[in-house]
C-alpha cells in the first residue's frame, strides 16, 4: 500500500502541475557544470532516507516477506517479476525526493505568493497537505523527520554550504559581536526559557507535568537554537543591510553548534540526575562546553586545510576533484561527530577556512561545480526538511496539548529572545563604531526562527528520562512554525515598516573598489602613525601573515598569482568591459575615445566584441541595398555615411537579432552534420570546444552569411551554387577557448580574421584600432563574380574539408583575393589593435597587438574541392 | 625645578583643552597622541618626517599618507601648499579626520564630517592641489596602490585607473560629447561617485583612551 499512496500523491501532484517530471529537468538544466551532479545528487539522497525509512518499512516487510517467499517456490522461469521489495527502501526514498522537489516547484510557480509568504512557511504547509494525505492512506503516521536523518544526511550540506558561502570578511570583522550572541545569547535563552518554565510550572501554571528543572533547563536549550535553514530561507528574501545579515546569520550558524553543545551539557545532567550533581560536575560541564565548542572548531579548521592542501594536488585527477570537497567536509562532521565535539562547528569551520585556497586551487569549472552541487544539495535538504517538518506534524500522538505550557514557552522564547538581544546588544554597541540602532535590534530579535535543529534535538530527547517527551516535541514543533511561518511572512513587512537599511544590492563601481583598497591601507597607517595596535593594524598583520605563509603552503603556484586581488580586479574590469562593449559599443576602457569623435569606434566596437557572427546574416539583408548598389564603388566611398546608418540598424535590429541568432545557434552551431562525436569519457567533459567543431560553426556560419547575402543581394535562392563569399563588414572573431595556435584566416575578406582568443580565461580577445589613425574603409567591398564558380572558398564545400584543413583558402581562391598588399597596408590600421597602449591586456594570455595580416598566404593545405 | 614643572603642566594642559575643542579629541586621546608625537619627533617641536615608522615600510601607499600630513589643505584654514615641518597642532588635525562620530552627531554634522572626510581623501590623490584629480595623479594613485602586491605590472595599474576614470567620466557626464575632453575628477564629481560609499566604518579609527605602552619608539 505504501506504493500506491505514493503513486496517488504523485499524480495528485501531477495534475496540479499540470505537466510531466520533465518540468522538473527544466530547472536542472541550468545548474550547467551542476547537472552531472544530479545524479550523484539522487544517489546520495538515496542513501539519505535509507535508514529513515528502514524502521518504517520494516512492518510492512515481515508480514509481505513470508507471503513472497511462498509465492517464490513456483515452477519454472518467470520472465517478469514484480520485485517490489528489492527496491523498497531506495524507491520510496526517491520518491519523496521527487515529491518534495515537486512541492518546491508549485510553490515557486507563483511569485505573487512566495512574495509575501516565505517558500519554508508553505513547504511546511505543504508538509501538512502531504502527511495528511499519508494518514489518510495508513492511517498512522508512517514518515516524520527521524534525527539521524537528519543530523547525519540532511543537515551536514546545508551547514557546508553556508560556511563555504560565507563572506569571510564580514564574518571575521564581526565575529566578536557573532560570538557573543552565539555563546553568550544562547546560554542566556536556554537558562531564561528553563527557569521561567520551571517558575511557571512550580507556580502552577501548568497543571500537573512530571518536569523537573533540569529537564526544563534541557528543554529550554533546545528551544534556544536559532535555525540557520529558517534563518537564510527567510533574510535571503528580505535583503537586509550586510552587518545586520551577517549578525544573525552567523550567529544561527555557530548558536546551532552551541545548541548542541549546551544539549549535550544539560542531557548527561539529566542522567546524572539532580542528587547527584555537585560543583566539580557543573565545572566539568562548563569546561566540557568549551572543549566541545572549541574542539569541533578545531577540527573543522583542520580539515578545512587538509581540504586546500588535497586541493593543491588534484591538477591531474580534475574530474573529480569537487567531490573531495563534499567528502572532506562530511568527514570533518563525522570525525567531530566522532570525538563528541561539536560537529556543526566543525563544518562551518571547515567551510570557511577552505574557501579561498580551495576557489584558488582547483579548476575555475570545478569551483563552479562546487558551487552548483552544493546550492543542489542544500536547496535540496532544505526542502526535504521542511516538507517533513510539515508531515511530522500529522501525529496525534505527539499532540498533547497543555495550554499552559505551550503558550507560555512560546511567549518566553519570544520575550527573552527579545531582552537578550537588546542587552548583548547594548553591551556589543559601546565597542562598536557603527551602532547598531534599535531598527536592526528589533530585527534581529525578530530573526530568531527556530527550526528543524530544535525539533531535531527535541526528537532526540530520551523517553524514559523525559516523560513528556511528546508534549516538548509538540510544542517545539508549535513553535518552530509559528517562527518560521508568523514571523516569516511577517519579517519582510516589518523590514519595510521599519525602513531598516536594505542591503544596496548595485555593484560597487571600479573607483569605489579602488578607494576601498585605498581606506584599508589608509587606515593601517594612521594606526602605525599614531602608535596604536588596533583592528586594522592586526589585520594588517594578519593579512601579511596569511600572504606570505598560508597562501606559500596551501596555494599551488599558479593559483597563487592569479589569486591576486588586484588580479581579479583586472579581469573584472576585462570582462566588464567586454560586456560593456556588447553592450552599449560606447565605452572603450581608455580615455581614448573621449577625446576623439570617431563614429567608427563605437561601430566598430559593436561588432567587434559581438562575437555572434551568426547575427550577421540579418545585417547583411539591411545593408544589401546600400552596399550592393556600388560594391566597387564602395571601396573609395566615404565610409562614415555607412556605418551610421549600421550602427542605426544595429540598435534597432538589436530584438530581432537576437531571436535570429539563438535561431540559428540552435539550427546551425550545435548540431554540426556530421561531425558531431558522441564521445564518453568517465574522466573529460568536453563542452563542445573541439577545434573541429569550432571550424565546422564557423564554416557552417560563413556560408548561411553567404547563403542570405546572395539571396538578398542577387535574388538568388540561398542554395547553391554559391560563388564567392564577398561580404565583409567588420573583423570578425570567435573566441573558442583554444589560444594556443593563433590561426588566422585570411581569405577573400580579410576581416574574416579568425583571432583565436582565449575566452576560457576570460580575456575577450579585442581587436580595437587606434582612432585618428585613419580607418578608411571598414565596409570594404571586394569585388564579386557570380560567373566564377570555380572561386568557391573552400570553407563552402564544408562537407568535403578535413577539419583539420578546413580553413586555409584554396590557392585559386587566394589567386582572386581582391586585395592585394598594398590593399591591406590601407587597411592595416583596422586591423592592428591597440590595446596595448591604453588598456594592455593581462601578462600572458594575449598579446593583442595583432600585426596585419601577412600578405603571404596563409598554411595552405591541398585539398579537393 | 618643579615650578617650572608645574608651570608647563598647567600651560599643556591648557592647551590640551583648547586642542580637544578644536579637534574633538577627548584630553586622554589627546595625551596619548602627544606622547606618540614626542615619540615620532624624538622629543623635539615639530616632526620633519615620518618616513622612519618601520610599520609603514610596507604600506603601498605610505608617501601619500605622509604627504597628507604635510598638506596644508588638511588644516581647514583655507591654505595652500606644504609644510616643510608639523607641530601638534598639525599633527592632531589631520588625524581628527579619523575620528569616529559620536553617536549624538547629528544629519547635517555627519554630513559635514563625511564631506570633510571626502575631502581629506581628494587632497591626498589630488598631489598638485588643483582642485581635480587627472588621469596623471590617478593613475599615480592606483601604481602606488598595486606597488606592494607584485606581479602586477604598471600597464595593469594604467588600466585600472583608465577604466575608474573612465567610469567617473561617464557616471558623471552621461551624455558627454564625444569630443569631450574628461579634464579630471572634480571634488564634486569625487562626491557624488562615491556617495553610495559607507564611509563610517571606512575612514574611523578607534583612539583609545589610554596609553598603550608596548609602543615602540621608533625615532631610534
Amino acid at each position: 500500500n505504501v506504493i500506491f499512496y505514493l503513486f496517488f500523491l504523485l499524480l495528485c501532484i501531477r495534475d496540479v502541475v499540470g505537466s510531466d517530471f520533465c518540468l522538473i529537468a527544466g530547472p536542472m538544466r541550468r545548474c550547467g557544470h551542476g547537472h552531472c551532479w544530479l545524479l550523484g545528487t539522487l544517489a546520495f539522497f538515496y542513501l539519505v532516507l535509507l535508514s529513515g525509512v528502514e524502521a518504517d518499512a520494516k512492518s510492512d516487510h515481515h508480514s509481505e516477506n513470508g507471503h513472497h517467499q511462498n509465492a517464490s517456490s513456483i515452477s519454472g522461469i518467470p520472465i517478469v517479476t514484480f520485485k517490489w521489495h528489492h527496491v523498497e527502501t531506495p524507491y520510496t526514498v526517491a520518491l519523496w525526493i521527487i515529491v518534495a522537489g515537486l512541492c518546491k516547484l508549485v510553490i515557486e510557480a507563483n511569485h505573487h505568493v512566495t512574495n509575501v509568504i516565505p517558500e519554508s512557511a508553505l513547504l511546511i504547509c505543504s508538509g501538512f497537505i502531504l502527511g495528511g494525505m499519508v494518514w489518510g492512506a495508513d492511517k498512522k503516521q508512517t514518515f516524520k523527520l527521524n534525527p539521524t536523518v537528519f543530523f547525519y544526511y540532511l543537515l551536514p550540506q546545508i551547514i557546508l554550504d553556508a560556511g563555504y558561502s560565507m563572506p569571510n570578511k564580514l564574518f571575521f570583522t564581526n565575529l566578536g559581536g557573532i560570538l557573543l550572541h552565539a555563546v553568550i545569547g544562547t546560554c542566556w535563552n536556554a537558562a531564561t526559557v528553563g527557569l521561567s518554565l520551571w517558575g511557571c510550572h512550580m507556580g502552577g501554571a501548568m497543571g500537573d507535568l512530571d518536569i523537573g528543572l533540569l529537564q526544563y533547563l534541557l528543554f529550554g536549550s533546545l528551544l534556544s537554537a536559532v535555525d540557520p535553514v529558517a534563518v537564510i530561507a527567510v533574510f535571503e528574501q528580505v535583503h537586509v543591510n550586510e552587518v545586520l545579515f551577517i549578525m544573525v546569520f552567523g550567529e544561527s550558524l555557530l548558536n546551532d553548534g552551541v545548541t548542541v553543545v549546551l544539549f549535550n551539557v544539560f542531557d548527561s545532567f539529566v542522567s546524572l540526575g539532580g542528587p547527584a550533581i555537585n560543583a566539580a560536575e557543573i565545572v566539568k560541564g562548563i569546561i566540557s562546553f568549551f572543549v566541545v565548542a572549541f574542539g569541533g572548531s578545531l577540527v573543522g579548521l583542520v580539515f578545512g586545510l587538509l581540504l586546500s592542501l588535497l586541493t593543491r594536488c588534484t591538477k591531474n585527477i580534475q574530474i573529480i576533484e569537487p567531490g573531495f570537497v563534499f567528502v572532506v567536509g562530511y568527514l570533518s562532521y563525522l570525525t567531530a561527530e566522532m570525538l563528541s565535539l561539536s560537529a556543526i562547528l566543525s563544518i562551518t569551520f571547515c567551510g570557511v577556512c577552505c574557501q579561498k585556497y580551495m576557489n584558488a586551487n582547483m579548476d575555475e569549472k570545478s569551483v563552479t561545480t562546487v558551487r552548483y552541487a552544493m546550492k543542489v544539495l542544500a536547496n535540496g535538504s532544505e526542502t526535504m526538511i521542511f516538507v517533513f517538518l510539515g508531515i511530522t506534524a500529522i501525529d496525534k500522538t505527539i499532540w498533547v496539548w497543555n495550554t499552559g505550557f505551550i503558550l507560555l514557552t512560546l511567549l518566553f522564547v519570544l520575550v527573552y529572545r527579545v531582552i537578550g538581544v537588546f542587552f548583548l546588544t547594548w553591551i556589543q554597541n559601546k565597542f562598536r563604531l557603527v551602532p547598531l540602532d534599535l531598527m536592526d535590534r528589533i530585527i534581529m530579535s525578530y530573526g530568531g526562527l527556530r527550526g528543524a535543529v530544535a525539533y531535531g534535538l527535541a526528537a532526540l530527547l530520551d523517553e524514559n528520562k523525559i516523560k513528556e517527551k511528546p508534549l516538548m516535541i509538540g510544542t517545539t514543533l508549535i513553535i518552530v512554525y509559528f517562527t518560521v511561518v508568523l514571523q516569516g511572512i511577517t519579517m519582510k513587512p516589518l523590514v519595510t515598516w521599519l525602513k531598516v537599511k536594505r542591503a544596496t544590492n548595485n555593484e560597487l563601481t571600479l573607483i569605489e573598489k579602488v578607494q576601498n583598497k585605498v581606506f584599508n591601507h589608509m587606515l593601517v597607517a594612521i594606526e602605525d602613525i599614531s602608535g596604536q595596535k588596533g583592528n586594522n593594524y592586526m589585520r594588517d598583520k594578519w593579512t601579511h601573515f596569511e600572504e606570505k605563509w598560508m597562501s606559500w603552503f596551501l596555494m599551488k603556484p599558479s593559483a597563487r598569482k592569479k589569486h591576486d586581488h588586484l588580479f581579479n580586479i583586472f579581469h573584472m574590469i576585462n570582462l566588464k568591459d567586454a560586456l560593456e562593449y556588447v553592450d552599449k559599443g560606447e565605452s572603450n576602457g581608455t580615455l581614448e575615445f573621449i577625446r576623439n569623435d570617431t563614429a567608427f569606434i563605437d561601430f566598430k566596437k559593436n561588432y567587434e566584441d559581438d562575437f555572434s557572427d551568426v547575427s550577421m546574416p540579418d545585417l547583411t539583408i539591411d545593408m544589401g541595398d546600400d552596399t550592393i548598389a556600388n560594391p566597387y564603388a564602395r571601396r573609395d566611398a566615404v565610409p562614415s555615411i555607412s556605418l551610421e546608418m549600421h550602427k542605426q540598424t544595429n540598435y534597432g535590429l538589436r530584438e530581432s537579432e537576437n531571436i535570429n541568432t539563438h535561431h540559428l545557434l540552435q539550427q546551425h552551431l550545435y548540431k554540426s552534420r556530421n561531425q558531431h562525436r558522441f564521445r564518453y569519457s568517465r574522466s573529460h567533459f568536453d563542452l563542445n570546444q573541439d577545434e573541429n567543431e569550432v571550424q565546422e560553426i564557423f564554416q557552417r556560419t560563413m556560408r548561411n552569411r553567404l547563403e542570405s547575402f546572395k539571396s538578398a543581394k542577387l535574388g538568388v535562392a540561398p542554395p547553391k551554387p554559391i560563388t564567392k563569399h564577398p561580404r565583409k563588414d567588420t573583423q570578425k572573431k570567435m573566441p573558442n577557448g583554444k589560444s594556443t595556435e593563433k590561426r588566422s584566416y585570411y581569405s577573400g575578406d580579410e576581416d574574416f580574421e579568425f583571432s583565436e582568443g582565449d575566452s576560457a580565461s576570460g580575456y575577450f580577445p579585442r581587436v580595437t584600432h587606434r582612432p585618428g589613425t585613419g580607418i578608411e574603409n571598414p565596409s570594404f567591398m571586394p569585388d564579386l563574380d557570380p560567373r566564377a564558380p570555380v572561386q568557391i572558398p573552400p570553407w563552402l564545400a564544408e562537407g568535403e574539408l578535413d577539419s583539420t584543413a578546413g580553413v586555409a583558402p584554396s590557392q585559386r581562391a587566394q589567386a582572386g583575393l581582391p586585395r592585394t598588399p598594398s590593399n591591406l597596408n590601407r587597411l592595416a590600421p583596422l586591423r592592428i589593435s591597440t590595446r596595448s597602449t591604453d588598456f594592455p591586456t593581462s601578462s600572458s594570455s594575449q598579446q593583442s597587438n595583432e600585426l596585419p595580416p601577412p600578405p603571404s598566404p596563409p598554411p595552405y593545405h591541398p585539398h579537393k574541392i | 625645578v618643579t615650578v617650572t614643572m608645574g608651570a608647563a603642566q598647567t600651560r599643556s594642559e591648557h592647551s590640551y583643552q583648547d586642542l580637544s575643542d578644536k579637534t574633538g579629541f577627548s584630553l586622554e586621546q589627546i595625551t596619548n597622541l602627544h606622547k606618540r608625537f614626542k615619540q615620532l619627533s624624538g622629543d623635539s617641536e615639530t616632526i620633519r618626517n615620518l618616513n622612519s615608522i618601520p610599520d609603514l615600510t610596507d604600506n603601498p601607499i605610505k608617501n601619500q599618507i605622509i604627504n597628507a600630513f604635510f598638506d596644508k589643505r588638511n588644516q581647514r584654514n583655507g591654505e595652500v601648499g606644504t609644510y616643510r615641518e608639523i607641530g601638534f597642532e598639525e599633527f592632531l588635525m589631520v588625524m581628527s579626520h579619523f575620528r569616529p562620530t559620536s553617536r549624538k552627531t547629528s544629519e547635517e554634522e555627519k554630513k559635514a564630517i563625511r564631506k570633510e572626510k571626502l575631502r581629506f581623501l581628494f587632497n591626498m590623490h589630488d598631489s598638485d592641489s588643483d582642485g581635480t584629480i587627472t588621469l596623471e595623479e590617478y593613475r599615480k594613485v592606483v601604481e602606488e596602490l598595486l606597488s606592494k602586491s607584485g606581479n602586477i605590472d604598471l600597464e595593469v595599474a594604467k588600466a585600472i585607473a583608465d577604466a575608474a576614470m573612465l567610469e567617473v567620466a561617464s557616471t558623471n557626464m552621461p551624455d558627454m560629447a564625444p569630443d569631450y575632453f574628461y579634464e579630471g575628477i572634480t571634488f564634486e564629481h569625487f562626491e557624488q561617485i562615491l556617495s553610495g560609499l559607507e564611509m563610517e566604518s571606512r575612514m574611523h579609527i578607534r583612539f583609545l583612551d589610554v596609553d598603550t605602552n608596548t609602543m615602540r619608539c621608533d625615532r631610534k
